[in-house]
């Protein structure tokens, strides 16, 4: 900010921070209004006479006796049993990211630090397979998972999402150990260790940084997926994302679209929070695959 | 590293791959030379009280069986992909030799469902990814002049509408635009239109899911250039001013060519990303007006009461050839780098 290079104008310094208000409320309203509207009845969200009402509530004031209610969390959490779908999410990206990231480093690693030509190969592979579309994979899983009885479990959606996930967190770990010096394991390796022994003893303790980045990648994608979840998983085991494009189906109809609100409110909350706690590993992250990749 | 040892740790990550993404392509191909079983009739006699009559019924017993014997069903060859609701060659053939010009006939196409969603799935790709990254760059430069005590929670903002879940930040968008929502119910006041409405055409559909799709791939090129931005050179950037360079010029010269390598990276990850758009045409429950590929095959397994594996088999292979060359440029750049390098 020293330099006089990057010294402005006032009627760009003015331009310029007008731009950046209008992105804020245009990226972080909606969401603003939404987990706001949610404590209100639909009459007053979805308010067709005056959009105040959403702000200060006069039908919820009417019918529940204050501006705030929790109805649509109630019907969502207790009626719809939005709880089981909150577990079975938790499940699922628990096990995507310990299995990913533990494929993901010895591949990784492996990669990293094998000079054959076959590598390339192995990262283009990769690379091709990241671009697949997910829904196309599915449609060749469906079948021969009907026929082995293993559709509509948990397992199954967990092996499936880590195997999506394995050409992106091998991109990203092997950019990874390829920025920790050679030196290091292979000195150990002089002093006698076996390749795994200094793996696990040289290596492992200098790999978190990295690996903490990955797993939060690995988390956010087994938490959005949609496609997978909702394809794959049976009514009792679906996750909160299929659960709630089902609400869409079921709810909307009866007038109960505060429960789907409510449902939409309770999944972006885990990943308000994720940015609140590790936005510079998220950052550094997106930045870690375009600077060296 | 020897070849045992390398094997030896890559060999899980290689083995869920091949098993999970290579192998379902295989099945795929596979699938898609085949089609459903035909019905099997069965002509029934219904005695009631006035007389009998016969009927025809499905006969399910029949059916069990022959989806038994051969679960994938009737093999078909190539016939899936030649049919209606894929290439449609002869449909495709009658519009070319019946209209005349070239934008009736595009239209004409647009009515067959395999075109509607190719169509869309292009333009999604290839609009929103480029004005992703426009917007991108801007706040990435706005962002950069704003104190740094603001910059913390500025990107913490910024990045909200990229990581949260798209069918959940679509719904949140479709809500606020539906016409009793918030946006939606305010433009019919301005513009004195009660009946405007995201459903009433399909040009107003399109509209509103590139800007989500803007709006949600946006943050990534931000977080990227931003990071771009802290390494141009100072040195630089004085030496063009001097040289009599505007602030506008400085950008043009300096600052873009500078990320010009970042900025092929960010587009190779989102045609990528854009290309298998999906989860909003759910979130917007736009089906009627915008299908992409993707969602095609989704509604053959999902949408009817029998999953037509075929027939999404035969969509999925399409998209693939269509995700290879989309990618093959870059395939074939890295391939020139590698054979340089070696």
């Amino acid at each position: 900010m020293s330099s006089k290079a990057r010294s402005r104008s006032t009627t760009l310094v003015v331009f310029s921070t007008a731009f950046i208000v209008v992105w804020l409320i245009v990226a972080a309203f909606p969401f603003l209004w939404t987990v706001w509207g949610s404590f209100k009845v639909e009459a007053d969200f979805f308010s067709r006479t005056d959009w105040m009402n959403a702000v200060t509530g006069p039908v919820t004031q009417a019918r529940t006796g204050s501006a705030f209610t929790g109805a649509g969390y109630h019907g969502a959490w207790v009626e719809q049993e939005f709880w089981r779908a909150a577990i079975n999410t938790l499940i699922v990206t628990v096990f995507v990211t310990l299995i990913s990231l533990t494929f993901g480093t010895l591949g990784g690693y492996a990669l990293a630090r094998s000079g054959y030509r076959y590598t390339f190969w192995i990262l283009m592979a990769a690379l091709v397979f990241r671009a697949m579309p997910h829904v196309t994979l599915v449609s060749g899983y469906l079948l021969p998972f009907f026929q082995l009885n293993i559709w509509g479990i948990l397992p199954t959606t967990i092996i499936v999402i880590v195997a999506i996930n394995q050409p992106f967190t091998l991109w990203m770990l092997h950019s990874f150990f390829l920025s920790i010096p050679k030196d290091l394991d292979e000195s150990a390796m002089v002093d006698g260790c076996s390749r795994f022994q200094a793996f696990r003893m040289v290596v492992i303790p200098v790999m978190w940084p990295g690996v903490i980045t990955t797993g939060l990648f690995s988390f956010l994608l087994a938490y959005n997926d949609f496609t997978v979840t909702a394809m794959l998983l049976s009514q009792e085991n679906q996750t909160m994302v299929p659960k709630i494009a089902s609400f869409l189906g079921s709810t909307q109809a009866e007038g109960k679209v505060m429960y789907a609100v409510a449902a939409v409110v309770s999944a972006i909350a885990p990943l308000f929070l994720l940015v609140l706690f590790f936005q510079k590993q998220i950052v550094s992250g997106l930045t870690a695959g375009a600077v060296k990749g | 590293m020897p070849h045992s040892t390398f094997f030896k740790f890559i060999a899980p990550s290689l083995f869920v791959m091949l098993l999970f993404i290579a192998l379902p392509i295989l099945s795929v191909a596979y699938q898609s030379l085949f089609i459903e079983h035909e019905q099997i009739l069965v002509e029934v006699e219904n005695c009631g009280p006035f007389g009998c009559e016969t009927e025809l019924r499905i006969d399910t017993e029949a059916m069990d069986r022959a989806n038994e014997e051969s679960p994938m069903g009737r093999f078909n060859w190539l016939g899936t992909y030649a049919n209606t609701s894929h290439l449609a060659f002869a449909e495709v053939g009658a519009i070319w030799r019946d209209s005349d010009g070239l934008i009736p006939a595009l239209r004409a196409m647009l009515n067959l469902p395999f075109y509607k969603a190719l169509i869309f799935t292009i333009a999604y790709t290839f609009i929103v990814t480029p004005l992703g990254m426009v917007l991108g760059f801007f706040v990435a430069l706005g962002v950069n002049s704003i104190p740094r005590l603001l910059k913390g929670p500025v990107i913490f903002f910024s990045l909200l509408p990229m990581i949260v879940t798209p069918l959940v930040g679509s719904l949140v968008l479709f809500w606020m635009i539906d016409s009793s929502g918030v946006i939606g119910a305010n433009l019919q006041l301005l513009l004195n239109d009660p009946q405007l409405s995201l459903k009433a055409s399909p040009t107003l559909t399109w509209v509103t899911l590139f800007l989500y799709g803007v709006w949600h791939a946006a943050p990534f090129s931000f977080v990227v250039f931003y990071a771009g931005l802290q390494t141009v050179p100072d040195d630089t950037l004085e030496s063009a001013m001097i040289d009599g360079a505007s602030r506008w010029e400085r950008v043009r010269f300096v600052v873009i060519p500078h990320l010009m390598p970042l900025a092929t990276f960010i587009a190779l990850v989102q045609l990528m990303d854009n290309f298998r758009v999906f989860e909003p045409i759910i979130g917007f429950s736009a089906a009627a007006n915008a299908t992409s590929l993707s969602y095609l095959i989704y509604n053959d397994l999902r949408g009817s009461e029998t999953p037509l594996f075929g027939s999404a088999a035969a969509t999925s292979m399409l998209t693939i050839i269509g995700v290879v060359i989309l990618l093959m440029p870059v395939l074939i750049r890295t391939w020139r780098d590698f054979n340089r390098k070696v």
